[in-house]
């Protein structure tokens, strides 16, 4: 046992630094990660222990990254990239979509592609578009890649020793708001608490189910906080795994509560909540008393950083979620 | 030229880096003070290329360029409050307080904008020049970029479509040897970047950036001969930046010394000498127009930041406007589609 209070960013950090020990086919890429160690100092160090060919500072070429990426992964490398923002994910979106994804079909199973593309993804850090965004459903639309995205410290340490270790690709979305967010866990465990594509139950509750991934899992926490004070019990679920999507959990709660408020900071138009809506919808349309209802960004641009509270989903918006479907 | 003509032309151009250079100092100041939020990315020590190049373009030109823009914005004429309420988040601002320092915008200036993504600017300048020649327009698009961005696969694409279909482009790499963290050397594998365009079949020279009139005599040059020709042209114009990457940036990755060096050739003081140099102004009088220049520009800026304060911001519900066309039904009856 080691009881250790320590940030969502560090946690990935370590997370990544136990993932190089165990297997020197771990490498990093990504622009100043080593040197400067990353703009959210996630890497900070690892070059300084693990040299410059296992740490690679890579000049600005993100379509380069994550195809040179795929490359070494071919090779039997796992790299791990780091994109400095989710909105410069973009010009590296065509080897994403094309190739990361597609490779192992390709193949007809032949081949694996263990790689990693970490994104610091979300709003709420006083940043203008490009810097706050939420791409995570255009991933998720992609067959052949798996998405995942934290929200505490102690899942990030061990997400990412998971995703480092699984032998697809996996898109790994950092809650950036919350990297310095502190958390006491035991660092030195030797198993992760649960799988990678596992939803978690974080809160039981009998009225209405709250799902969530990423930076709002904390806000959904503190609304299920508030809605205990006035009487309404909320079971809150992290989802953890957006591709596979652990569909499984969400509808085992919904059978319970019979009410369902999906949250996320993307626009709710075709967001994850749509799909989680529908197969939610198909699988519990007997036992709903009320439509699924989104929680997300609106379908604009993301906002000035002096607008952004207005656009982020807040307690007071989630809990206006779960007074509508409570409504019903 | 005459005298009076070196004279004005010099003046010109130093007045224009001071006003440059003195805004950013004060966004500095308003930045710490929480007035400005995000990022700010400073162009102070590379006013020289703000004012050389975008300095000598006619009305009708136009300019792409980065997020490092505010130099670029004022020398192209971009009124000051606006650019400052744009800062403040305003719904006054240049781009309606929704782009902040980095997306600075004014379409009827012809200035399209300053751009967050790296290099994401370079194909919409080989577009615009496209629309220009296909429609016998003279006018160039300046697109200006850093040397980090020459290493995405933007810019070589883009080098390659306009000297492949022969656009009036002026690609403009402000080579101030730092992209974020990373020297030149550890970005490039030649770091001889006029070379490397020159490669695609552009006529591509190295300009002393920190010499305001060289930058200015270069770009004469080169917009004369794209207009001319019809052909790219490529500068890669020599700076350095005196500051920090960003706000954010502790500026651990060069030396304090490397600083020193390079703020020997600052071009503000560089233009200063030259001056009494060349004998167009004694040391005194320098000082007295100087002084004279700062007050104006001082009073520019606080009349800026004044009405950068008191403006409103956008409404929020105003948010979900502007975001596609007000008519898209009417398109819709266009395309055989009902109106509903
Ligand atoms: C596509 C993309 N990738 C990464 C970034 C993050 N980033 C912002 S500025 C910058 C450095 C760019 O260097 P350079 O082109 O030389 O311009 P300079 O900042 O020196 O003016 C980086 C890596 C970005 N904005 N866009
Ligand atoms: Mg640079």
């Amino acid at each position: 046992m080691a009881l250790e209070k320590v940030t969502l960013g560090k946690s990935i950090t370590n997370g990544l630094r136990k993932a190089m020990e165990a297997d020197p086919k771990v490498v990093l890429i990504g622009e100043d990660i080593g040197k400067l160690g990353g703009v959210f100092r996630i890497t900070e160090g690892l070059q300084k222990d693990f040299g410059e060919e296992r740490v690679i500072d890579s000049p600005l070429a993100e379509s380069g990254i994550v195809g040179t990426a795929v490359g070494m992964a071919l090779r039997g490398y796992r790299p791990v990239c780091e994109i400095q923002f989710d909105g410069f994910v973009y010009p590296a979106f065509d080897q994403i979509v094309s190739q990361v994804a597609k490779m192992r079909a390709r193949s007809l199973g032949a081949l694996k592609i263990p790689m990693v593309i970490r994104i610091p993804f979300g709003g709420g850090i006083g940043s203008p578009e490009h810097h706050s965004e939420s791409p995570e459903a255009y991933f998720a639309h992609t067959a052949g890649l798996r998405v995942v995205a934290c929200s505490n410290p102690e899942d990030a340490h061990w997400m990412i020793r998971q995703a480092v270790a699984c032998d697809d690709p996996v898109i790994f979305f950092e809650p950036k708001r919350r990297y310095h967010d502190r958390a006491e866990y035991d660092t030195a465990a030797a198993s992760a608490p649960r799988g990678l594509f596992e939803a978690n139950v974080i809160r039981q509750g009998t009225d209405v189910t709250l799902v969530g991934y990423g930076p709002v899992v904390k806000t959904m926490i503190e609304s299920a906080a508030a809605a205990e004070a006035e009487g309404t019990s909320i079971e809150v679920i992290d989802l953890r795994s957006l591709s596979p999507l652990p569909i499984d959990t969400i509808v085992s709660s919904v059978r319970k509560t019979g009410r369902l408020v999906v949250v996320h900071e993307a626009s709710s138009f075709l967001g994850m909540a749509s799909e989680i809506s529908a197969q939610v919808t198909e699988q519990c349309f007997y036992e709903l008393e009320a439509p699924v209802i989104r929680v997300g960004g609106a379908n604009i641009p993301y906002p000035p950083s002096r607008m952004e509270e207005e656009f982020l989903p807040d307690l007071d918006r989630i809990l206006d979620g779960v007074d509508r479907a409570l409504a019903y | 030229m005459t005298r009076e003509l070196f004279l004005e032309l010099f003046t010109g151009l130093l007045r224009e880096m001071i006003r440059i250079r003195r805004f950013e100092e004060k966004c500095v100041e308003l930045y710490s003070a929480t007035k400005i939020r995000g990022f700010l990315h400073l162009c102070i020590g590379e006013e020289a290329v703000a004012v050389g190049v975008v300095g000598a373009l006619s009305e009708d030109d136009a300019v792409v360029s980065t997020y490092r823009e505010h130099g670029h914005a004022l020398a192209r004429g971009v009124p000051m409050p606006s650019i400052m309420a744009e800062m403040f988040g305003k719904a006054t601002g240049c781009s309606g307080g929704r782009g902040g320092s980095m997306h600075l915008f004014d379409a009827s200036r012809r200035f399209y904008g300053g751009n967050a993504i790296v290099a994401g600017g370079m194909p919409v300048a080989v577009g615009l020049a496209l629309a220009d020649h296909l429609s016998d327009d003279r006018a160039v698009t300046v697109c200006l970029f850093g040397d980090g961005a020459f290493a995405e696969g933007e810019f070589h694409e883009s080098a390659n479509l306009a000297a492949l279909w022969n656009l009036p482009v002026l690609f403009c790499c402000e080579n101030n040897r730092y992209a974020m963290g990373t020297a030149l050397a550890r970005e490039h594998a030649s770091t001889d970047l006029a070379m490397r365009a020159a490669a695609y079949g552009m006529v591509a020279w190295t300009v002393d950036g920190m010499d305001v009139i060289a930058v200015r005599e270069a770009t004469d040059r080169a917009l004369e001969y794209v207009r001319d020709s019809g052909k790219p042209c490529f500068l890669e114009l020599r700076t350095y930046r005196f500051r920090a990457h960003s706000m954010y940036d502790p500026d651990r990755y060069r030396d304090k010394s490397e600083i020193a060096t390079w703020k020997k050739s600052d071009p503000i003081p560089a233009l200063e000498a030259k001056l009494v140099s060349d004998g167009l102004m004694t040391p005194a009088e320098v000082e007295r127009w100087r002084a004279g220049v700062e007050a104006e520009v001082d009073a520019e800026i606080a009349a800026a930041v004044e009405s950068a304060d008191a403006a409103p911001l956008e409404p929020v519900e105003d948010l979900l406007r502007h975001v596609t066309t007000e008519a898209a039904d009417g398109v819709a009856l266009l395309a055989g589609g009902r109106s509903t």
